[in-house]
């Protein structure tokens, strides 16, 4: 090799290990792959089955539980995934009622019952002097600041969330595909509607400090949406999303480390692109 | 594993008694009495709204009724896993990430149960069920690319692989062009040579006489239920679509059942 090529792979290299030098930004990458993959399986179903709304919606609705959790435990954010696991799972299962006993609208009522309960927390962490420092934390996320503890949770209960997944892999298929025929197959419709959402919540909860409330959405529905336009099969459609969830997360940091902008935008900035790319490739590729 | 029922083979394949269904406030079905020989073909007909496809939701035991019976083979059908029901292709959506085969075997799920994947005999039931309705060429296609006769022959797959002994086929033959008719029609012929027992939903008045042995006229109430020339008479018809039906020049009866296409079927 010459020296300028040898020169430019040390270059190159040092441009990507110099961050990992750092603990936090290690332990940040692994949130944001771990992430990435559960947010992308789940993801799938959700705007498969059109439920991207329904996930942002739950995201803004779990903010009055974590403030809760942040004025009980006093700011550790250690216990918060607690708190933010049990809202989910309540508010998931609570709008997944709604939405089926509404007398109005659907989305009508999904909404008033999101901007409330965003409402309400904002209010809860307001009365905290540090308030717009640590809201926008919950906001947008701080995957800097995931503790090995955390780590561990989103190891445990992503797994868990996968596992779920590869075991009910045919039900789900089926009743998100033709609900009338699940039906008739005697399969448990409801529970297994109602274990979606629990699985959605989830997600939501473990993926919460890695991009935060107002960009949650775009982990469960860009990298499944690139996917989507990529191939016809479903489970190609959730290991693509899952690589370019992961990819994503991994370039996000890096752009966010050299670039200075925020860990959570600079992994959702970089979703989108793939997103944008695959949707030009796709129309270039029909003409 | 899911709900199964046994069934009492001295009973029909289904018997229904004095149904009465009130879906979203409105009387959807009225006092509806019938039952159906095994292997037989049976056309619904009647206009639009009539409660068609509500009949076919209670038979499969996707809706509840009001009042009244429907037993399948002497129990309620909820249990059974033996009723096979094919969506308007309108209902479906096409762009769903799943290749012909998937569709085929999720008919499987119930006899699979919980936490296992296909076995050998499944996709044996899968690779048979695509033979007979003649599109194993197309089992790796994604669903989107299939033509509407193609479409109709996946879910006739779908069900089969399923092992239904009654199938309920909503408008399967709406929007079809007339050799893709032909060819779901001659797939029904075939299928009573495999006991199949089959409902279906149609708006041709042309066909159900030709291609069904008995011929089923309703409007939320049961106008009349025979052979097709006892049944398509003209004070029948004139019960079943009221206004919307007029005597052309030959002596035909023209009928507007309010179809979307604004078609006109006709009966002799």
């Amino acid at each position: 090799m010459t020296v300028v090529m040898m020169e430019s792979m040390t270059t190159l290299t040092n441009f990507l290990l110099q961050p990992l030098q750092y603990e936090f930004m290690e332990r940040g990458m692994i949130a944001a792959v771990l992430v990435g993959i559960i947010c992308a399986v789940v993801g799938t179903f959700v705007i498969l089955r059109g439920m991207a709304f329904f996930g942002d919606a739950l995201a803004h609705t779990i903010l009055p539980g974590i403030a809760l959790g942040y004025l009980v435990s006093g700011g550790a954010r250690d216990q918060l995934f607690w708190w933010a696991l049990g809202t989910a799972i309540v508010a998931s299962l609570g709008i997944g009622a709604i939405s089926k006993n509404s007398q109005i609208k659907e989305d009508t009522s999904i909404g008033i019952i999101f901007a409330g309960m965003f409402a309400l927390g904002i209010a809860l962490i307001s009365t905290v002097r540090s308030y717009a420092v640590d809201l926008s934390h919950f906001l947008f996320g701080d995957v800097l600041s995931v503790s090995t503890h955390s780590l561990w949770l989103i190891l445990l209960f992503g797994g868990i969330v996968l596992l779920v997944i590869f075991a009910f892999y045919k039900e789900f298929t089926t009743i998100s595909f033709d609900p009338v025929l699940a039906a008739t197959l005697r399969l448990p419709v409801d529970l297994l509607n109602n274990l979606l959402l629990v699985l959605i919540a989830v997600t939501v909860a473990v993926s919460l400090q890695t991009v935060g409330v107002a960009l949650m959405v775009a982990m469960l529905v860009t990298p499944a949406a690139t996917a989507y336009l990529l191939t016809h099969r479903l489970s190609k459609m959730m290991l693509l999303a899952a690589v370019f969830a992961s990819l994503s997360g991994v370039i996000g940091l890096y752009l966010s480390y050299y670039l200075s902008i925020a860990s959570g935008a600079a992994i959702v900035l970089t979703a989108t692109f793939f997103f944008v790319v695959a949707f030009g490739w796709r129309r270039v590729r029909q003409k | 594993m899911y709900p199964h029922t046994h069934h009492q083979t001295n009973q029909p394949i289904l018997d229904v008694s004095h149904l009465t269904i009130r879906y979203k406030g409105r009387v959807a079905l009225e006092n509806v009495t019938f039952h159906l020989h095994e292997g037989e073909r049976v056309a619904v007909v009647g206009p639009n709204g009539a409660g068609k496809s509500t009949l076919f939701k209670v038979v499969s035991g996707v809706l509840q009724p009001t009042s009244g019976d429907v037993k399948i083979f002497g129990t309620r059908p909820t249990k059974h896993v033996c009723i096979g029901y094919i969506p308007q292709r309108s209902q479906v959506d096409w762009n769903f990430p799943v290749s012909v085969a998937d569709v085929v075997m999720m008919g499987r799920s119930a006899k699979l149960g919980p936490f296992n994947f296909p076995h050998k005999r499944d996709w044996e039931f899968v690779n048979h069920a695509l033979e007979t309705v003649e599109i194993s060429n197309l089992a790796s296609r994604q669903i989107s690319q299939l033509s509407g006769g193609q479409q109709q022959r996946m879910f006739i797959a779908r069900a089969l692989a399923q092992e239904a002994e009654l199938m309920l086929m909503d408008e399967p033959l709406t929007g079809l062009d007339t050799p893709a008719q032909e060819g779901i029609l001659t797939l029904l012929d075939r299928l009573k040579q495999e006991k199949v027992t089959v409902m279906v939903a149609t708006h041709d008045l042309d066909q159900a006489a030709s291609h069904f042995d008995r011929i089923m006229l309703l409007n939320h109430k049961m106008i009349a239920f025979g052979e097709p020339q006892n049944v398509l008479q003209t004070k029948n018809l004139i019960r079943a679509y009221g206004g919307r039906m007029k005597v052309d020049s030959h002596g035909g009866i023209l009928v507007d059942d309010g179809c979307d296409d604004g078609e006109h079927d006709h009966a002799h």
